[in-house]
């Protein structure tokens, strides 16, 4: 195979999405588990990487549209989508920064959205589409999610209210990993797809797969490597929102919580309804924190992730727009986006490393306020 | 626009009574386990409490199960 330096910077940029995408997603399995201590920090992380990587061997459903439909995919060009996923990686390393929670597969899009603007117009962008598949979704799923998880935390607590607390405890932390374990594989089959969904359109529209191929097995290889890697390095940041700022978890509702998440996402996935993973386990945990009496939930850490919610299209499409002009200036131009793309990850590393959070700051004994379920 | 109520709906009802199913039946065998700990620590075996939990946790596994058999399939 000949790749061209393009190809070569996709395939690249794909791939250091794929492990943002694991960092940012592993909160959506695992913080629950983590801050009742139903597993321990790395070995939750483990699990999850472990299952990411499975989870991209065993669907044969790859996507076989970049952007599903969002913009013309005749227009999306390889310097389309290295602007697309450059507004996407920045988005999820800003988010990650901040510790809060949200969309990579809304952050790609809007990254795609941006770049097929300026590279071939505003017609190209399907903005009905871009309604239903992303807006509608991205209010949709908090809700719902949250509802079930709400009404699944009275019954656990109804049912459970009167007996022994120590078998209680143990016992829903038991249930708690299999239902965070179902999270983790749902979501290895889903995202690292789409990476290996992004490098094999890439391939056959520069010339180097025939269309219709199926993913060669170093790119199923790689991108599931990519995104387990990055689901073991843990986005504590993330998790420690996730686990622990929203409200404080205690066993029963961390079970509810992740079981909802887990039947949502296999509910939506399979009756047609798309939803956004990230929404569903946000929404599950502030559902879980309602749904148990006095239990608190924190409304401005929740409005500030609603406001990341909000912005992810607009702030994604705007660096992938910038990207896709600067990248259209040919090599060098593609080049300057490479060599920016680096320098602001390094900054947004650096910076993170002043006010680090680490695998012993999301556990239960870790805030003295947290109770024991 | 168009949304898709329909689905949206389904995909709703669908979580909603297989959670409340879910939660409530793990709820109960851990009702039935705390019965048979609280049973043999009197003395007692606590057969009940712990068919009762036995058949639950049985039911969620099944349950899982379909999970993973839609995730892989």
């Amino acid at each position: 195979m000949d790749f061209s330096l393009i190809v070569i910077v996709v395939i690249l940029a794909s791939l250091a999405f794929d492990f943002t995408n694991g960092f940012h997603d592993t909160a959506n399995a695992m913080a629950t588990s983590i801050a009742t201590g139903a597993l321990k920090p790395r070995v939750a992380v483990s699990i999850s990487a472990v299952l990411n990587l499975v989870g991209a061997f065993l669907s044969i459903q790859v996507a076989k549209t970049i952007s599903g439909g969002l913009v013309n995919e005749a227009k999306i060009t390889p310097v389309v989508i290295f602007a697309g996923l450059a507004g996407a990686i920045v988005w999820n390393l800003l988010t990650w920064l901040f510790g809060l929670p949200s969309s990579s597969s809304h952050a790609l899009f809007g990254g795609l959205i941006g770049a097929t603007w300026i590279a071939a117009g505003a017609s190209a962008v399907n903005f009905t589409q871009v309604v239903q598949k992303v807006l509608i979704p991205a209010v949709a799923s908090p809700l719902l999610a949250g509802f079930v998880a709400m009404i699944g935390t009275v019954m656990v607590y109804k049912i459970t209210a009167a007996l022994r607390q120590d078998v209680v405890s143990k016992s829903f932390k038991t249930g708690q990993v299999l239902s965070a374990s179902l999270v983790s594989l749902a979501h290895g089959t889903n995202d690292a797809q789409k990476t290996m969904g992004v490098i094999t359109l890439t391939l056959i529209t520069s010339g180097s797969l025939a269309p219709g191929s199926s993913p060669p097995l170093w790119v199923i290889l790689a991108s599931g490597l990519a995104i387990a890697a990055g689901t073991y390095s843990g986005g504590w940041r993330i998790i420690q929102t996730a686990g622990k700022k929203i409200t404080d978890i205690r066993t029963p509702q961390g079970f509810a919580a992740e079981t909802s998440s887990a039947v949502t996402i296999l509910a939506s996935s399979h009756l047609g309804f798309a939803l956004s993973t990230t929404r569903v386990t946000s929404g599950g945990i502030i559902g879980s924190g309602i749904g148990r009496k006095l239990a608190e939930v924190r409304w401005g850490v929740a409005g500030r992730m609603a406001v990341a919610w909000l912005l992810t299209l607009p702030a994604t499409a705007l660096v992938g727009a910038v990207a896709s002009k600067v990248s259209s200036w040919g090599t060098a131009g593609t080049t300057l986006v490479g060599v920016l793309l680096v320098v602001v990850a390094l900054g947004i590393y650096l910076w993170s490393r002043r006010s680090p959070v680490t695998p012993d700051d999301v556990t239960e004994s870790a805030a003295p306020a947290a109770a024991i379920a | 626009m168009h949304i898709d109520w329909g689905a949206l709906g389904t995909v709703f009802v669908v979580s909603l009574v297989v959670v409340v199913a879910l939660c409530g039946l793990f709820a109960v065998g851990v009702r039935g386990l705390s019965a048979r700990v609280a049973a043999r620590e009197a003395g007692v075996q606590g057969t009940a409490g712990l068919t009762t939990a036995v058949l639950c946790f049985a039911v969620c596994t099944a349950v899982i199960g379909y999970g993973v058999y839609l995730i892989v399939g």
